[in-house]
């Protein structure tokens, strides 16, 4: 039933975030489902470079119109570089999650910590048995 | 269990997004909210705002205890207008902020918030018992529209032989809309012309499909409590639970207007006495000087003191900046005063500006 675009070659967590190896980095945004959850974002607030993120930990927040939700890095590591675009123009998170609107990058990541996110397939299930 | 209004099945067609407002079902944003606003600024928009309460108040005694509960002299106003004003608590406390609709003296409707309805009723009867009147809440048997935006009149004109110019602000009527009986006032919430329409939940979705479907020309989409939201904090309208409540009274609110000290009212003597004494918090518009959005309960600072509290805060779709409400210390409440907003763990710069923010033209 569910539309949403969830592309194969990232790792998910169940707080809607994607993160995708790079070589030795890893690049984070939100999924599809978290953008339309959200509804309009007209805020992102980056994390500052060079902070140290526990996996699972607050990384930043986006606000909506309405609400304002935390982004939880997926992966340990320090943050090395954000997406500046977003301080101008943060509804690139809504029509471009995956690409244009990356949120930030991470370096010293452990692929261990991979074990504890989903795959696109299991992240689908994921999704359709909370009913998005 | 959620309540619905007779609409829940036609929101849910339209793929709104739903959530739990005061413990109504309802729709939020049905396809984006910074859209839905526009179209209320530019064209129209159609609110299911059914959830609100209406409480009919008739016999020989209705004027005298309406007069007795709110804190605004209705007995100087005329027949089929409408007014805004509040019902305190002894301490001068807002219970709830309400219309007053006035057929006569001897038949009254208020029409009051959705989550404070209950409390209101209660405080209603307990006052009833010394009057010669009847009072019911017949929330549950209404459908109740908003209208709203340039269009809105165009739009509501075609299913009405009614002159709709007849009708001017702050008045109302009963007529015939698409052959359904109807209060129908000239008023709103968002800042532009239009209309509430109040009518029996057998027609609601049939009137709710027909304004739709012939407004569609004119650029009437249908607007969740999402874009309700923007709209009115533009306009610096309250809303109950964020900068109104009962820890604050309408005099710190921006809510002396709809204060007659001049008459007997319940609170009446907290609010002289409070008067005289002089204020020492006040609301307060500001908008961002830095980037940031305030939310409710944010701490306001000047000169690294804890000076207020944020009640509301929105980026604002008309103007392009974000604004927001709350209450502070009176001493700083100048407007240009430069204020920092407690955003997470940032300070962020703010400056308080004179309300409305935004007005219409006329």
């Amino acid at each position: 039933m569910s539309n949403y675009k969830i592309p194969e070659s990232l790792y998910y967590n169940k707080d809607h975030e994607w993160v995708k190896i790079d070589g030795l980095k890893a690049i984070v945004g939100i999924s599809d489902v978290a953008q339309d959850l959200l509804t309009d974002i007209v805020f992102a607030e980056l994390p500052e470079i060079g902070k140290e993120l526990k996996q699972f930990g607050t990384a930043c927040v986006v606000e909506s119109v309405k609400s304002v939700s935390d982004v939880y890095s997926p992966l340990s590591g320090k943050v090395s570089e954000v997406n500046k675009e977003l301080e101008s123009a943060p509804e690139i998170i809504n029509s471009d999650p995956y690409e244009k609107g990356w949120i930030f990058k991470l370096e010293g990541v452990d692929e261990k910590e991979l074990k504890n996110l989903m795959t696109a397939e299991e992240y689908k299930k994921f999704i359709e048995k909370e009913g998005h | 269990m959620l309540l619905k209004t007779s609409l829940n099945n036609a929101h849910r067609k339209l793929n709104a997004r739903m959530v739990d407002f005061g413990g109504w079902d309802m729709p939020v944003v049905y396809t984006n909210q910074i859209q839905e606003h526009h179209a209320v600024r530019q064209k129209a928009g159609l609110f299911d705002v059914s959830h609100m309460g209406e409480i009919m108040i008739t016999g020989p005694q209705a004027l005298d205890l309406v007069q007795k509960i709110v804190s605004r002299d209705i007995s100087k106003m005329e027949n089929f207008k409408l007014k805004l004003t509040v019902m305190c608590n002894e301490n001068g406390g807002i219970i709830d902020d309400l219309m007053v609709y006035k057929y006569n003296n001897e038949k009254i409707l208020l029409v009051v918030n959705a989550g404070t309805r209950p409390e209101d009723f209660k405080w209603i009867l307990k006052y009833a018992g010394d009057f010669e009147v009847e009072v019911k809440d017949i929330s549950d048997e209404i459908t109740k529209l908003d209208i709203q935006g340039p269009n809105a009149q165009k739009i509501l004109q075609k299913i009405t032989d009614y002159d709709l110019n007849e009708i001017k602000r702050f008045n109302f009527t009963e007529i015939l809309v698409a052959g359904i009986k109807m209060i129908v006032s000239r008023s709103g919430y968002t800042g532009e012309d239009g209309f509430e329409i109040y009518f029996d939940n057998v027609a609601a979705e049939k009137i709710w499909d027909k304004l739709l479907e012939i407004g569609k020309e004119d650029g009437l989409i249908p607007c969740g409590l999402g874009a309700r939201d923007t709209l009115r904090t533009e306009c610096g309208m309250m809303l109950y639970g964020h900068d109104i409540d009962l820890d604050h009274s309408p005099l710190e609110a921006v809510y002396s207007w709809v204060v007659s000290l001049d008459k007997n009212f319940i609170g009446k003597d907290f609010l002289d006495r409070q008067n005289k004494e002089g204020l020492k918090r006040k609301l307060i518009g500001f908008e961002m000087i830095d980037r940031g959005i305030a939310r409710q309960h944010y701490p306001i600072y000047k000169n690294n003191e804890e000076i207020g509290q944020v009640t509301s805060g929105v980026p604002s779709p008309t103007l392009g900046k974000n604004i927001g409400m709350g209450y502070i210390k009176t001493e700083f409440m100048q407007p240009g005063t430069e204020i920092e907003i407690k955003v997470r763990d940032n300070f962020v710069k703010a400056k308080i500006v004179e309300l409305p923010f935004y007005k219409k033209e006329d």
